[in-house]
């Protein structure tokens, strides 16, 4: 098969694709307006996205605009991420039953096969969120059955974003705007809002997607439509929220864990672990054991857990990550330097998420880059790397 | 992650997050706060193939889940399922209030292993502080059936007092063999006491052992391991022929659930045991 496909479909044709999912089996779920804010749920029709709306984001800042236009994607990513779906925030591990001749059995929870789902609207940074989660949960010893079944069910049609948010930084993560072709997709679009009309630009990035096109209304691109879909995501390019800084981060995090920036931000950050339940990368959970009255049925639920929680390091005797700033600098760390050494990435996707929902503003970019002012730092420069992570003899 | 580090998982569970159930077959009392447990699977399972320094998740019905290490035999044919539990919160005396013919849920082995092919040929030396001796037993098991295939065997034990310390009539079989030198020393003795009185760093220099030829494998509080390697060290041995082993808060075991990690380590998996020279830089950060 040739890929990847390109094709225009009109504005008033975009249910046909949604049409066509649904007959293929999937629920589509997508971007829709609730509680003031876009989230991820049910779509039916293209009137349920949040047409002719975008945000308004800076640091712990939210707001809905209506646009001069009837764009269907006219914003960046809200409070939800697709994790919940693929990473349920809570499921039920097992059951465990006691009998009378005191026999114990256990019984694996979530035994249901998932719906299939059709992810309509995932950004650039949400596709790379998702690989680097199946990093997490397939990319190693041991496989997370629960993630794996859902996972497999899903269709991804991603789009290209026409618009930065304000808490945006993935050119510097060099995540997006633009989908690429290294990362898995099914279809792209690119919303495009010229005088000549309101139409897509859908791009296929798998068979499964392929076969989709084939079947909508749509006409061929010219080298013109494709040139004008490039310059939308050129433009989101150059507008881009936020900036990280980018060269030698993790090794100047790393050789910083003293620094005095740490306690700066430990003074604003309340441990409220919004940051963590927002992000599309975070994958820690905790687990609850409960019993009922009769004391013979167990249970044992996986739940969202936060390294900002004074118990996520509890030990007999006290927590190892007591005071507020060493929970913040295991997060920081995490996200931008050790998660090169466990997954060969950054385990941050600049989607700005930790930001805007930050209910005091803290800006992981402004940390970062405060860690790395050279008043206070040992910066990569100056300081060899420390001869006791080398793992060789 | 280089190839030559332990980190071998065989036999990997296949619903690694459900428990199996096992029964209690034998149960022992070894300290005030400390008691092994033999346990034996149920139906048609089989016996658990481990490594010397993998751990279970041991789950005490309704109560929850501790990482335990297996302090049995690793070798084939050898009886039951061993762990030696000290009873420190919750889950811990939960596992204290069974008894023989109770059930329990297992899940593993996890974790990496003792490097007992990397050491063949060398002088070993064990050290232990408190519980830590638990987790080292298997490895000293292994060295003892295989005698032929290491040097010199060193077992440096410590504890608090003479009443806390762990396996004393079986440390004193194992002194009794050929080529084995074992020290014991306690913090403090009220009642009579024919071994040492101090840390147990001082019985390094006590031992006899060729620091070019030689592997430590020392299980213990952090603070303990630290001064241990140093110790070491003063008599020569490098941190590449030293192993620790680490722990931290788990719930998962598989490297999911975030909890165990230390740096870029997930100590359920990457670990428990380290060699020295790939954790050391983390050891000395606080608060990690
Ligand atoms: C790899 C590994 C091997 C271990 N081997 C042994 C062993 O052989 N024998 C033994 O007695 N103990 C061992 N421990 C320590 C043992 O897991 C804890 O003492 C036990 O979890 C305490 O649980 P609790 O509910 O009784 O204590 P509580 O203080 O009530 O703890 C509540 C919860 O905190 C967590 N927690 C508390 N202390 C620890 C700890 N030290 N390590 C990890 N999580 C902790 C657990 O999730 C526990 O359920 C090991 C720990 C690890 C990580
Ligand atoms: S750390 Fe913040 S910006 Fe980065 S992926 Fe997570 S939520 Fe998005
Ligand atoms: S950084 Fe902000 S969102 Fe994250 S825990 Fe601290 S206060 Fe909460």
């Amino acid at each position: 098969m040739k890929l990847p496909q390109s094709a225009l479909l009109e504005r008033a044709s975009f249910d046909t694709l949604l049409d066509a999912l649904r007959r293929r089996g999937f629920k589509v779920v997508g971007p829709v307006i609730q509680d003031e804010a876009i989230v991820y749920d049910t779509v039916t029709a293209s009137a349920d996205l949040p047409v002719g709306w975008t945000d308004e984001q800076d640091g712990g800042h939210y707001r809905l605009k209506r646009r001069k236009d009837e764009a269907l994607f006219g914003y960046a990513v809200g409070p939800h991420s697709w994790k919940k779906y693929l990473h349920p925030a809570n499921l039920k591990l097992w059951d465990a039953t006691r009998d009378a001749g005191a026999a114990l059995r256990f019984e694996e929870g979530d035994t249901e096969k998932p719906p299939k789902l059709a992810f309509l609207g995932v950004r650039s940074c949400e596709l790379r969120a998702i690989a680097i989660q199946d990093k997490v949960f397939m990319g190693s010893a041991f496989t997370d059955e629960h993630y794996r079944k859902r996972r497999e069910r899903i269709f991804t049609i991603a789009v290209n974003c026409g618009t930065a948010g304000g808490t945006c930084f993935c050119v510097s993560m060099k995540t997006g705007p633009k989908v690429t072709g290294d990362v898995a997709f099914d279809l792209a679009l690119t919303e495009l809002l010229e005088e000549s009309g309101h139409y897509f630009l859908i791009t296929a990035g798998s068979e499964a997607g392929a076969e989709i096109l084939k079947e909508l209304p749509t006409r061929p691109a010219t080298p013109e439509d494709l040139a004008t879909a490039d310059a939308v995501v050129d433009r989101t390019a150059q507008n881009m929220g936020r900036e990280m800084p980018a060269e030698g981060l993790p090794k100047v995090l790393l050789e910083n864990l003293e620094h005095p920036r740490w306690d700066d931000v430990a003074e604003r950050c309340l441990s409220c672990a919004n940051c963590t339940m927002a992000c599309p990368t975070c994958f820690c959970t905790t687990v609850e054991d409960t019993t009922d009255l009769t004391g013979d049925h167990a249970e044992r639920w996986r739940r969202w857990d936060s390294c900002f929680t004074l118990d996520f390091t509890y030990m007999h005797g006290g927590s190892v990550q007591q005071s507020a700033r060493s929970r913040y600098r295991q997060w920081m760390t995490h996200k931008l330097a050790t998660w090169h050494e466990q997954f060969g990435s950054s385990g941050c996707v600049g989607c700005g998420r930790c930001i805007t929902w930050c209910p005091v503003g803290i800006d992981l970019t402004e940390e970062a880059a405060a860690i790395c002012t050279v008043e206070n730092s040992n910066t990569a420069t100056n300081i060899s790397e420390p001869a006791s992570r080398d793992p060789s003899p | 992650m280089s190839a030559s580090l332990p980190n071998t998982m065989p036999g990997l569970p296949a619903a690694p997050l459900v428990p199996e159930p096992w029964q209690v077959a034998a149960r022992r009392e070894e300290t005030a706060d400390t008691f092994t447990l033999t346990l034996q699977p149920t139906g048609e399972a089989e016996p658990m193939r481990f490594q010397p320094g993998q751990f279970n998740m041991l789950y005490a019905f309704g109560t929850g889940e501790s990482a335990i290490s297996i302090s049995g035999d690793p070798s084939e044919g050898s009886s039951g399922l061993i762990h030696t539990v000290r009873r420190v919160g919750y889950v811990t005396s939960a596992l204290a209030r069974l008894s023989p013919g109770d059930m329990v849920g297992v899940r593993g082995p996890f974790g990496s292993a003792w490097p007992m092919e990397d050491a063949r040929g060398r002088d070993l030396i064990f050290m232990a502080g408190g519980i830590g001796l638990a987790p080292l037993r298997p490895a000293i098991y292994h060295a003892l059936n295989h005698r032929a295939d290491y040097g010199r065997i060193i077992i440096l034990t410590g504890a608090r007092t003479p009443e806390d310390a762990l396996y004393l009539a079986e440390q004193e079989t194992w002194r009794e063999q050929d080529g084995v030198e074992g020290h014991l020393t306690v913090d403090r003795a009220e009642t009579p006491w024919t071994h040492n009185v101090g840390v147990v760093t001082t019985l390094v220099p006590k031992a006899c052992f060729d620091p070019a030829n030689a592997v430590a494998m020392i299980c213990g509080p952090e603070i303990m391991m630290r001064y241990s390697a140093m110790e070491l060290r003063k008599s020569g041995l490098t941190d590449n022929r030293i192993y620790v082993t680490m722990e931290r808060n788990m719930k998962c075991a598989v490297a999911f659930c975030g909890h165990c990690q230390l740096g870029p380590e997930f100590i359920c998996k990457d670990g428990p045991v380290y060699r020295f020279d790939r954790i050391r830089f983390w050891f000395s950060q606080r608060e990690f």
